[in-house]
């Protein structure tokens, strides 16, 4: 049994479906020439067509017709040749013509299927309704004078894909995973850098709840949630608040919610009587978007792999588990990260110091693996130093410290800190007489059955030889004196 | 030999290359027409004196260097539709008084390109909505034709493109650029005694033209001869990567065309176009074209344009719907004028109220009514499938016959003040006009004659889409055949 929530009159399920807004990369907005890149000066970013003065016209921008394309083949979802512009009319500053450039009735990029992974192993196919290009709107800035708004239009006609997904989605944990999921895609594909901080993608979450086996009830929309883990987290709110409704003897009324993060709840964002009514028609400044069968072939063939595509290889080439080889591929900078580290090397032992220390390491430094603490090359280095038993597995993870930062080499700082792993019988065998003749008591203590001992001669003996005995020697040699 | 403001873009043209007159001279001469006459009609709301001069002085140094191209020292009036860089462009409305643009629209760059000079900037009806000239925020344009019994009453030049029509009937300019979103170029060159060319959606860039309705809006050329009309469509048209709607195809020579005769045409009468309560003369006066052309050699054949009464509803429904949302930019926020209120919906409430007129809110309002929910599929939706049956009637004519004659405009020029009461009224001036626009035919008003009160007629040749060769041969020989000599009773040296 799935995600439930136990109300007062008996369990409801949640059933949720998104609609993202990613970004499209590309150097110029949707219909017309400007610059597309964050953090500009305010206003530096604005053509005249952008700005909507009398006379301006849209003219498509092809870069953003194959990113959505290309979106679309990734999501497997059928291309459509023939798709429409249409204009979305409503008044606001920083919607310059007065209307939004969007795909209504006919859109790019049609039904499609993502598949995400869940905690317990599971996998679930979410379906994708429909992807469509559409203009983003500029920015207000309502904080920066006393009685004055201020207009930012940069981002004003940059090229956006709305992904819309079924209702197929059933709990926070699919809803996180969904967004996740997508996110990797888009970046896989180069087709949206998956920036929620920054806004290139943001969520708009439809959420409602129903008893098991009902019809659908009424639902909310939850917009502009910026991150996974307020997806999540709003998803749980709205269907909780829901619940309450209906178990008050309430009816849900359709409305658009904001999520406030600070309070962890969800708020009406506007009442009825503002609802617009975006008179939607189609825009007749645009021809129909008319695609070559062709083109779409030949983008389908110069797909990079894909999260999907690159787990399957990374379990299948590298003996990965299924857990391992997730984590792994999530980030394209990852995977690649972990396929320079375990080439011509132990994949096994690659990936749990990928995962592990390597991790680590990246939240403790606060550090990214596009500018990671310890390169790829060096780690692999490092591995190689413990496959042909240059140092131990403990002296490793003291040099992977040292390496840290430095841009280091590890053999050197082995050399330099003079940490070799000591391979010589006759040091160790020394060693070994020290430890047994200084511990006589343990040595009848072990003698007369206490096993566990075994383990205490091991790390005095280790410790005697400043960690950089051999581990299988040391056994053999301890086994030997104590037997 | 006659004064240099009676000259057609042809003679002027000759008389330059033989250096008869320097194009200093000839634009000297027409902006001292527009100082003595534009008072009076109010054809131009903006006159660029200095930056026409610099123009003409700039073709006499070409000219002086052997240069002369198709328009080299021609002085023309720009409808104050274009945006003109440097120069202000209203639209005929309040709410661009103040707006000077930053560019030049691809229309008029290529009559630059092509050496013209511009004399000013043409009055209109405010936003293109009009069929009188009533409506511009810069005051009413006067035709210069008198009636020969009521020589008082202010005749309207017609509309949209009223200012451009006055201009060139009245010497005031060699030629001018208009936009016909129903019949703006046709019926103001009927009430005028001009030529007047629409030609095929996609043929002319729209990119810089203050728009209407987007799919409706061809902006096209006035002259005093076919000839002369088809040497500015020449150098207007054009392929424009800028305007997604233009057409990628070969620009023709419509001037060579325009010689080429009606013999073996065949050239349709649509029933559809003929009513009772058509004026006489009106009526007499196809007939009599129809004769001219059959004299010449063409065939006439008896046609069906079956959807041609749903024509008038469709048009009003398109076009204002487009215009509701074209329109939605002018909010006072980033150009032109603006009212401050009291907070954001009041700043666009005093700023649309008191920047446009009652013709253009009262479109606004049309538009934005069909297109709502709940009446979209009723009015926009039904709109936009018969325009589909109209443009398959022209479809379906054109594949037996090459041509139509019409007449243009179901009356003379009015008076001020007539046909004002009911907008339907003044809607119906559009009747044989709109469905051309609608379908994206090209079209052509030429004058044919001139009704009892002495005022020119015009005749309306239709052809298929991206044939405006046959529409000039058609239009030359109704020229040919009329020889419409009769001159406006205001006019430059009259």
């Amino acid at each position: 049994m799935g995600y439930a929530i136990e109300g007062s009159t008996g369990t409801w399920e949640v059933v949720v479906g998104l609609e993202v807004h990613a970004q499209v990369i590309s150097n110029a907005k949707l219909f017309s020439g400007s610059a597309t890149a964050f953090g500009a000066e305010p206003n530096s970013q604005v053509s005249f067509v952008d700005a909507a003065f009398p006379g301006m016209l849209p003219v498509i921008n092809r870069e953003c017709v194959r990113q959505a394309v290309r979106t679309g083949l990734g999501l497997n979802a059928h291309i459509n040749v023939v798709s429409h512009f249409d204009r979305k009319n409503y008044f606001y500053p920083d919607l310059p013509s007065g209307y939004q450039i969007s795909q209504y009735e006919h859109p790019v990029v049609g039904a499609g299927v993502v598949e995400v992974q869940l905690a317990d192993g599971s996998t679930k196919q979410i379906g994708v309704t429909r992807l469509h290009l559409e203009q983003d709107a500029g920015k207000s800035l309502h904080d920066q004078h006393p009685t004055k708004s201020f207009i930012d239009l940069n981002r004003a006609g940059v090229a956006l894909m709305e992904i819309v997904s079924e209702p197929d989605i059933r709990s926070p944990e699919e809803a996180g995973a969904y967004v996740r999921k997508l996110r990797s895609i888009l970046r896989y594909l180069g087709t949206c850098d998956g920036n929620m901080e920054e806004g290139s993608m943001r969520a708009d979450v439809n959420v409602s709840v129903r008893k098991h086996g009902e019809p659908y009830r009424t639902r909310c929309e939850i917009k502009n949630v910026n991150s996974v883990r307020f997806v999540m987290l709003a998803v749980e709110a709205e269907a909780q608040r829901q619940i309450e409704v209906w178990e008050s003897g309430g009816t849900v009324q359709q409305e658009t919610r904001l999520f406030d993060s600070a309070r962890g709840i969800t708020r009406p964002m506007r009442s009825k009587e503002d609802a617009h009514d975006y008179r939607y028609f189609p825009d007749p400044d645009l021809l129909p978007l008319v695609l070559d069968e062709a083109w779409i072939e030949e983008l389908r063939l110069a797909l990079p792999e894909l999260p999907d595509a690159r787990q399957a290889r990374f379990m299948r080439e590298y003996g990965l588990t299924a857990y391992d080889a997730g984590v792994l591929i999530a980030e394209k900078e990852t995977a690649a990260f972990f396929e320079t580290v375990a080439k011509g090397r132990d994949a096994k032992i690659a990936a749990n110091w990928v995962t592990g220390d390597f991790f680590a390491a990246l939240n403790r430094t606060g550090g990214s693996i596009e500018n990671p603490p310890v390169s790829a090359e060096n780690l692999g280095k490092l591995l190689d130093l413990i496959a042909d038993n240059t140092i131990n597995g403990r002296i490793a993870k003291d040099v992977f410290e040292a390496m840290l930062g430095t841009g280091k080499d590890p053999a050197s700082i082995v050399d330099e800190k003079g940490l070799r792993q000591v391979t010589d019988t006759s040091a160790i065998d020394a060693a070994v007489a020290k430890i047994v003749a200084a511990n006589q008591d343990k040595v009848a203590e072990y003698k007369s059955g206490k096993d566990k001992l075994f383990g205490f001669f091991v790390g005095q003996t280790m410790k005697a030889m400043a960690g950089k005995g051999n581990p299988t020697l040391i056994n053999e040699a301890l086994k030997k004196a104590l037997s | 030999m006659s004064q240099l403001t009676d000259l057609t873009i042809v003679q002027a043209r000759d008389g330059l290359r033989a250096k008869d007159f320097t194009a200093e001279d000839l634009t000297l001469a027409h902006l001292s027409a527009i100082e003595a006459l534009n008072p009076r009609l109010n054809a131009f709301i903006t006159v660029s004196h200095s930056q026409a001069l610099d123009q003409a002085r700039a073709a006499d140094k070409a000219l002086a260097a052997g240069e002369q191209l198709a328009l080299t020292g021609i002085p023309l009036a720009i409808k104050d539709l274009f945006c003109t860089a440097g120069v202000r462009t209203t639209a005929g409305s309040k709410i661009l008084e103040p707006f000077v643009p930053p560019y030049e629209s691809s229309v008029t760059a290529n009559l630059l390109r092509d050496g013209a000079v511009f004399l000013g900037k043409a009055n209109l009806d405010e936003f293109a909505m009009g069929s009188s000239n009533m409506t511009s925020a810069y005051g009413p344009v006067e035709n210069p034709w008198k009636r020969r019994q009521d020589a008082n009453a202010v005749l309207v030049p017609g509309g949209s493109s009223g200012g451009s029509a006055a201009a060139v009937a009245a010497r005031l300019a060699m030629g001018a650029t208009g936009t016909d979103t129903g019949g703006s170029i046709r019926q103001p060159a009927s009430f005028c005694g001009l030529v007047g060319v629409k030609p095929s959606y996609g043929r002319c860039s729209r990119w810089g033209v203050v728009a209407f309705a987007s799919s409706l809006d061809h902006p096209g050329p006035f002259a005093r001869t076919v000839r002369d009309g088809a040497i500015l469509l020449g150098s207007m048209a054009g392929h424009d990567p800028k305007d997604s709607t233009s057409a990628d195809v070969p620009v023709p020579d419509y001037e060579a065309a325009c010689a080429r005769g009606v013999k073996g045409l065949r050239i349709g009468v649509p029933a559809e176009y003929r009513s009772d309560d058509m004026p006489g003369e009106i009526e007499a006066l196809w007939r009599q074209g129809l004769d001219w052309l059959r004299a010449a050699g063409a065939e006439i054949v008896d046609v069906s344009l079956p959807h041609t009464k749903y024509g008038l509803a469709t048009y009003y429904i398109v076009a204002p719907a487009e215009a509701s949302s074209n329109l939605a930019r002018y909010d006072g926020v980033r150009f032109g004028s603006r009212r401050d209120g009291e907070d954001l919906r009041d700043l666009y409430e005093r700023t649309r109220a008191e920047g446009f007129g009652p013709e253009v809110r009262r479109r606004i309002m049309i538009g934005t009514y069909v297109l709502s929910a709940g009446y979209y599929d009723a009015y926009y939706l039904r709109a936009q499938k018969i325009r589909a049956l109209i443009l398959k009637d022209f479809t379906d004519v054109f594949a037996h016959v090459d041509a139509l004659l019409t007449p243009t405009a179901p009356s003379a020029a009015f008076a001020q003040g007539e046909n004002m009461d009911d907008p339907i009224k003044m809607y119906l001036n559009d009747v044989f006009t709109v469905p051309a626009n609608l379908a994206g035919v090209p079209a052509i008003s030429v004058p044919a004659g001139l009704d009892a009160n002495g005022l020119p007629l015009g005749l309306q040749v239709i052809g298929k889409v991206f044939d405006e060769e046959t529409v000039f041969a058609v239009a030359a020989e109704v020229e040919r055949a009329a020889g419409f000599t009769a001159l406006p009773s205001i006019r430059a040296g009259g």
